[in-house]
């Protein structure tokens, strides 16, 4: 690895006080790709008191991390992050730059596109190298997988889905390079976040589930989705949703999983009444186990997963909830069944 | 009077676009006559902008750019109440990414001159990138908020919004003129009658080209765009289904097995 090879950048980010998953998947796949160009990885971490979580990122991959750790920094702002990381990209010139599709994410990234005069593809799902060193960003479309390029311009900037990622194995006895960032003197700032608010999420979150349970359009009805619903909170599953159910008001647009939506790589994802279509299953990337419950025995959504069941989910599902209900009640049952 | 400018695009209408597929021969898209709709998230940011015409008055400028039957989208935006419709059209436009795109449409808002708010839908049905919103913003040198989802102080020069972030929000303070991004949070859009849409067809709309917003030809459409469509691909699932047979019980009992033997239930 060579310091004058341009470095892929990876630009990290602090919620709620802890670096998110997706900021080491990142780093994880930025490391793939920059040994293929035989690149150093670069992390930006702006936030405060953030210190002590930079040597988790050289463990993740990183070689360099640049750090701002002071209060302009605190919360983000995007005026300022965007001065900030212009500039250093004049200094550094990374040659790809990669950031989460996370709320921040979406709005920093196309500001520092637009200011760099550069392309930018949004929440790939893969990223690979081409034959001549360029950047593949591929993102689900019509079906199937679109591969969008950026051939002339720099930095080949891509946003990234959550969960398509690994998490990369930390190695604790990688180390690599601090380097400061100070935010720009007495900035004029026109938007400023005045506050920052939590709300506990419902439910259980759908990323880091092991078991989700995702209805569409085939429950029917408010009550066939409560059935469904029901039956998530039997098996301690997270809750998912296609569009229909979402457009229908039987659950919030925040459970929706796919293209539009979460993704989410559970050990088990059980599909009911929904029909495989891409768009939402592109969202379940790396189920160990896809199950799915449809009355069509022709649903291409058979054609996906493990385990197929026919049947109504209006009869199946309530069956299913009692029956599991019976055996955390009634054990010698459950010995029985097994 | 607040000025404000609602950037609204031709979409293919939803559940006709769901039968626009790669073809797993060919890989390529098939040519479909796909009839076209108002993006949805625009709806709601151009309610965002008629509530507030409703509210203390507002002068609402929709701009689209597009091939020229786009032109009836932003006749239905007027039937709705804006009060000025401009189509972005020419040959020169076409295959603009996100950020030709949002060069374009910052030309006319340059050209329309005294802005206060510019409005986006978070992200189009059909590009998905969330992009031209925040490009635009950089383009006419304002300030963004992204994913508004309540506009909570509108009057003065300094607004207040909600912002969606990770389990909670932002509260943002911004300082007009700024670009906001509008979520289906935001409101209930209203809709139009059939007859409506009939008359709003009769209503006069300007159409901007390449000339009019004196850009040059190589920094717009196709040619104006750092990124490129490179490959379309084919996806196939590399699982065999399984069927569980038997009755409505037997299934049940066989799933449950197959979900203690994963380790779920037990
Ligand atoms: C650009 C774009 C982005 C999109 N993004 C997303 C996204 O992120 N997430 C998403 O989910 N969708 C997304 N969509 C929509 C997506 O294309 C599909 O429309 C949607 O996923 C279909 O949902 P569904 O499978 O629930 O409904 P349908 O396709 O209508 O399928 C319903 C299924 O239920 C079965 N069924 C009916 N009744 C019963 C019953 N009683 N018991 C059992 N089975 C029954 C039927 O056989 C059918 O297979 C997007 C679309 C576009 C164009």
């Amino acid at each position: 690895m060579s310091d004058h090879i341009n470095p892929v950048w990876v630009i990290g980010e602090k919620v709620d006080g802890n670096i998110p998953p997706i900021c080491f998947e990142i780093i994880g796949q930025a490391r793939k790709l920059a040994d293929e160009l035989d690149a150093p990885v670069e992390v930006l971490l702006f936030g405060k008191g953030i210190r002590d979580r930079v040597d988790s990122l050289f463990h993740a991959g990183a070689d360099v991390v640049h750090v701002g750790d002071a209060t302009g920094f605190e919360v983000y702002q995007s005026e300022i992050y965007l001065a900030s990381i212009t500039a250093l990209v004049d200094e550094r010139k990374p040659q790809i730059m990669l950031i989460g599709s996370t709320f921040m994410g979406r709005e920093l990234a196309p500001l520092i596109a637009a200011k760099l005069g550069t392309g930018l593809s949004a929440h790939c799902i893969d990223l690979v190298l081409d034959e001549d060193g360029i950047l593949e960003q591929q993102i689900p479309a019509y079906g199937g997988l679109m591969s969008i390029i950026c051939p002339d311009k720099r930095p080949q900037i891509a946003t990234v889905a959550r969960g398509v990622f690994p998490m990369p194995t930390l190695d604790e006895s990688r180390s690599g390079k601090i380097l400061q960032v100070d935010p720009p003197p007495e900035m004029i700032t026109r938007v400023k976040t005045l506050e920052v608010v939590h709300v506990e999420p419902k439910g259980l979150p759908l990323e880091t589930a092991p078991v989700v349970v995702a209805g569409g359009a085939g429950a029917g009805s408010s009550e066939g989705w409560q059935e469904i619903a029901e039956l998530a909170e039997a098996l301690n599953a997270a809750l998912g949703s296609t569009r229909p159910a979402v457009d229908e008001g039987w659950t919030d647009l925040e459970t929706m999983i796919g293209q539009s939506g979460r993704m989410v790589s559970p050990e088990i994802y059980i599909g009911i009444g929904l029909s495989g279509e891409q768009q939402h299953m592109v969202g379940i990337m790396g189920a160990k186990l896809m199950i799915a419950i449809n009355n069509d025995p022709k649903s291409p959504v058979f054609g996906q997963v493990d385990i197929g069941i026919v049947e109504d989910c209006r009869q199946f599902v309530p069956a299913l909830v009692k029956a599991l209900k019976e055996m955390e009640s009634d054990p010698v049952r459950a010995t029985h069944v097994v | 009077m607040l000025r404000i400018i609602v950037c609204v695009k031709a979409v293919p209408e939803s559940k006709a676009a769901e039968s626009l597929k790669i073809d797993p021969v060919t890989k390529s898209l098939p040519r479909l006559d796909i009839p076209l709709e108002i993006n949805p998230l625009d709806r709601n940011a151009l309610e965002v902008a008629l509530q507030l015409k409703e509210g203390s008055g507002a002068h609402i400028t929709v701009i689209s750019m597009g091939p020229p039957p786009a032109g009836d989208i932003v006749k239905e935006c007027l039937a709705l109440g804006a009060d000025k419709g401009i189509l972005l059209s020419d040959p020169a436009f076409a295959g603009a990414d996100a950020y030709a795109t949002a060069l374009t449409l910052a030309k006319a808002v340059k050209k329309i001159g005294e802005v206060d708010v510019v409005l986006c839908g978070r992200a189009s049905s059909d590009g998905a990138t969330e992009w031209v919103g925040p490009e635009l913003a950089v383009f006419v040198d304002m300030p963004i908020v992204t994913m508004v989802r309540e506009f909570v102080k509108t009057d003065g020069k300094n607004w207040v919004v909600k912002a969606d972030i990770e389990n909670g929000y932002r509260l943002v303070q911004a300082a007009l003129p700024t670009v906001f991004t509008v979520t289906q949070d935001a409101n209930t859009p209203r809709t139009l009658s059939f007859s409506g849409i009939i008359k709003s067809r009769k209503k006069e709309i300007t159409t901007w080209g390449l000339n009019d917003l004196g850009v040059l030809e190589d920094s717009v459409g196709l040619k104006g765009s750092p990124t490129i469509v490179s490959k379309l691909a084919y996806v196939e699932s590399k699982r065999e289904c399984e069927f569980i047979d038997g009755t409505l019980e037997e299934k049940v009992d066989q799933l449950i097995n197959k979900l203690v033997e994963a380790g779920v239930a037990s």
